[in-house]
């Protein structure tokens, strides 16, 4: 049931009662099954404009559809086609991650013998089987997190809210937070708005990544694409010999043009983009050339960033104030 | 800093700024002031009761307790003072800067003298709206001077407490001992119209034979007030000992 | 996917307020035992007050036996209230949003939980009450309809509790009320009747509070027997208090929620 699952935004803004719109504008279409990432420092206005999106707080101005429901007028319809896991992970520390499982299926009108099945799949889909019966108190932030993404796909929704969901997480449970991510996505076809301010997270997960600084989305396409915008990747060799030096020179040169580079190294500018790399490898072999280090430059988004913008996006949300306090009250 | 006074003096002026700096240091007076609005505006009719002879009635008979209660809850709060100061890091370079640590102590304790004397005469200012006769033969020195060692022995149990536990943990610590100390007492009417286990509750607790001596110096016929005074200045003491134990752990925690 | 029935949820939200109760021993333990400590103090500090010319009671213990019954709903409602506003702190009344709860629901739900600790609170009190002598004079049906009264009065705080946390959302804003609560309870008619406190300002405020309706109503069942005028007075209030804070509970709720 249900018309489509895409998101539609159309100048949505959102203003408080004192300070600058924290939202200040915005367009963007999110095609249904896509994995798209919003990406910005903080107090850019994701967590406002996923609070729009999920209904939980009201536009000032614009339109936006998700799952095919206003926004405004179709509240019920959009909150039973999504699920949302915000910024803080919100949990009852006296309940166990399995009643938690059992309370929103519960509310969502699973029966009891539903309940039970549902709960246990899902606890086994984000591994938390062993700690299911204890209190989540007594959990880590990463599991409390896998717990929030088991407790948003309780009611198999098509369109999935993930606001900064690996945010103070160590590196293994950011992985598998990714992973599982990507699984919903590619496997079970869920749309996914994600909110993020790393870039790491935006370039590997996301299909699309709209960089939002200040209230406005600056910049919006696929990762590749951004970044290639802005530069294309360079390759830079250190040649074993500086005897070698000019044979290096020779075979990089077959794949771009040549750039400044370190004292006794060779750069050039890859003209047939990052995976050429493999190609320049092959090259030096077959040529017999040894280099004492080869390197792969690429733009990063925070590059991309920081052409946009001016700033760096690594520190650029410090002297912000947290919108989070205002999107509260 | 140099020198048992010295350390105490630096302290206690910390304190008092604290307190002028932050209107909120009257708290303690808020309790003691709520109960007595309750019971003098209440129960003045218990003054009817048989036996019950107050010459300075039962408002009177209420202030004292009050008063009595703001500046033993003044001493609490300076424990909770002190747990704040271990808290926030102040209290160890505090005792680091300390050339004589308990010097410290005394300093806490002149602080919270300080405001007892604010609380205790905000208290009274109310009483004497509420229309608390001052009648003749009035021993203020005696009542004050209870009142003031009252005030010292909850500084220095409240301090103790501070010093040993060193989080704000200490709170309930201090406050429900001395909840309970100002509660087993006679409250509402005199000891000798108790009875049952409050009255042989109260004629254990030491603060019974302060309250019932202090309110003899209201009316003007002080009863028993050697051994009142025999009983605060053994409280002090013992206190003052407990102060000085709870020092030396919290020196030994670095 | 289908949404659930209005008793499914609060039936749901009711069960998870109670296993957060009885999972916090702590809060159950002062609940049930700070009343009747004060209690017991209050009672016999002022037992001689049964002799002033004119009291109502021939024990004290029996005229005070109202103070923990309100003093217990109130605390059990201030608890509840903090946890609503702990809930909307953290996030997880967002949560619930989004799911086809519905606020009423959610609201009878915590509700829900009140009502039970309040059985509870009403049900030991009554037994702790009888241990320490204390004379029902309405007999066991009086019993029962002193719980039915208890019950309501915590409904009652309970709604006002809901109000501060929707309205506040914060669990420091709600617990600060509790004082205010608890100056209410004793400018009443808790301590004396009223027709024996004597200074005019106090005994005008008494007579307007509300609260002291509430414990004439299950004073009276406790010393006098059935009073019809008392219960009426006593039900009555509690009844408008139970409405007027349920109601502006619920109203709050929906200027929260979407």
């Amino acid at each position: 049931m249900g018309r489509e699952r895409g998101i539609e935004v159309e100048n949505l803004v959102r203003e408080f009662r004192k300070g600058p719109r924290a939202v200040d504008g915005i367009d963007l279409r999110v095609e249904p099954g896509e994995v798209y990432g919003f990406l910005g420092p903080n107090g850019a206005g994701k967590s406002t404009t996923v609070l729009m999106l999920t209904t939980l707080l009201p536009p000032t101005s614009g339109t936006a559809t998700v799952a095919g429901y206003d926004i405004v007028r179709e509240g019920p319809q959009v909150r039973a086609s999504i699920g949302a896991a915000l910024q803080e992970a919100a949990l009852d520390p006296f309940l166990t991650g399995r009643e938690h499982l059992h309370l929103q299926a519960a509310l969502h009108g699973l029966s009891r013998k539903e309940r039970k099945r549902r709960g246990q799949e899902l606890l086994e889909r984000v591994g938390l089987e062993e700690a299911a019966d204890r209190k989540v108190r007594g959990y880590s932030g990463g599991m409390k997190r896998r717990l929030d993404l088991a407790l948003a796909l309780v009611h198999e929704p098509r369109i999935l809210f993930l606001d900064e969901p690996t945010t103070g997480l160590d590196p293994q449970s950011r992985s598998a937070l990714w992973a599982e991510v990507s699984r919903l996505a590619r496997e079970d076809g869920v749309t996914v708005f994600l909110t993020t301010q790393y870039l790491e997270e935006a370039d590997v997960l996301a299909d699309r990544v709209g960089i939002i600084d200040r209230g406005r989305i600056v910049a919006e396409d696929t990762p590749e694409a951004l970044k290639a915008e802005i530069g294309r990747p360079s390759v830079e060799a250190t040649p074993a010999e500086r005897s070698e030096r000019d044979a290096v020179a020779r075979v990089l040169g077959e794949f771009g043009e040549e750039i400044p580079a370190q004292p006794g190294a060779v750069a050039v500018r890859l003209s047939g983009g990052a995976a050429g790399l493999a190609d320049v490898v092959r090259a030096l072999d077959r040529e017999n050339v040894h280099v004492a280090n080869l390197r792969l430059d690429e733009p990063s988004l925070n590059d991309v960033f920081l052409a946009k913008t001016g700033r760096s996006l690594e520190g650029a949300g410090e002297d912000e104030d947290g919108e989070m306090d205002e999107a509260q009250a | 800093m140099g020198g048992f006074f010295q350390v105490a003096w630096a302290v206690a002026g910390r304190q008092v700024y604290k307190y002028f700096t932050n209107p909120a240091f009257l708290a303690p007076a808020l309790f003691p002031l709520f109960f007595f609005v309750a019971f003098a505006g209440g129960l003045t009719r218990v003054g009817d009761v048989p036996g019950f002879d107050y010459a300075a009635g039962y408002i009177a008979f209420q202030y004292v307790w009050a008063l009595l209660q703001a500046v033993s809850m003044g001493g609490a709060f300076t424990g909770f003072s002190i747990a704040g100061d271990f808290e926030n890091g102040f209290a160890r370079r505090l005792m680091l800067a300390a050339s004589n640590r308990y010097g410290i102590i005394l300093g806490y304790t002149i602080a919270s003298i300080v405001r007892a004397t604010m609380t205790g005469t905000l208290v009274t200012v109310i009483a004497l709206i509420t229309g608390m006769p001052i009648s003749g033969g009035f021993d203020f020195f005696g009542l004050i001077a209870l009142a003031l060692l009252a005030n010292v022995a909850a500084t220095l149990f409240g301090a103790g407490v501070a010093m040993l536990l060193r989080t704000q943990q200490a709170g309930p610590v201090i406050r429900t001992p001395i909840f309970i100390v100002l509660f087993l007492a006679p409250v509402f009417v005199p000891l000798k119209l108790l009875s049952g286990w409050i009255e042989a509750a109260a004629r254990l607790n030491p603060f019974t034979h302060i309250l019932e001596a202090a309110r003899g110096y209201l009316a003007g016929d002080p009863t028993n007030v050697a051994f009142a005074f025999t009983v605060s200045a053994a409280l002090v003491f013992v206190l003052a000992i407990w102060a000085v134990y709870g020092l030396r752990r919290a020196e030994k925690a670095g | 996917m289908r949404g659930s029935s209005f008793i499914t949820q609060v039936l749901a939200i009711a069960r998870r307020s109670t296993v957060r109760t009885m999972r916090q021993p702590a809060v159950i333990v002062s609940a049930l035992l700070f009343p009747m400590m004060f209690f017991s103090i209050n009672a016999s500090g002022l037992d001689a007050a049964s002799r002033i010319p004119g009291f109502p009671a021939d024990s004290y213990l029996d005229f005070a036996f109202a103070f923990p019954l309100i003093q217990a709903s109130l605390f059990g409602a201030v608890t509840a209230g903090a946890d609503l506003a702990r809930d909307i702190e953290s996030g997880f009344f967002d949560r619930l949003s989004l799911t086809p709860l519905r606020p009423v629901a959610m609201l009878g739900g915590m509700l829900a939980g009140v009502v039970a600790l309040g059985l509870l609170q009403g049900v030991v009190f009554l037994t702790v009450g009888f241990l320490m002598g204390v004379n029902i004079d309405s007999g066991f049906f009086g019993m029962i309809v002193i719980v039915l009264l208890t019950v309501l009065v915590a409904l009652g705080f309970g709604g006002i509790g809901a109000i501060l946390a929707i309205r506040t959302g914060s669990v420091e804003a709600v617990e600060s009320a509790f004082p205010l609560f608890f100056v209410a309870i004793f400018l009443s008619s808790i301590n004396l009747p009223r027709d024996l406190i004597e200074q005019d300002w106090f005994r005008f405020i008494a007579t307007m509070n509300p609260i002291s309706y509430l414990v004439e109503g299950i004073r009276s069942l406790v010393i006098t027997g059935w009073d019809f005028h008392a219960l009426v007075l006593g039900f009555g209030f509690a009844f408008i208090i139970v409405v007027v804070s349920i109601g502006g509970a619920a109203a709050s709720l929906k200027t929260r929620v979407a």
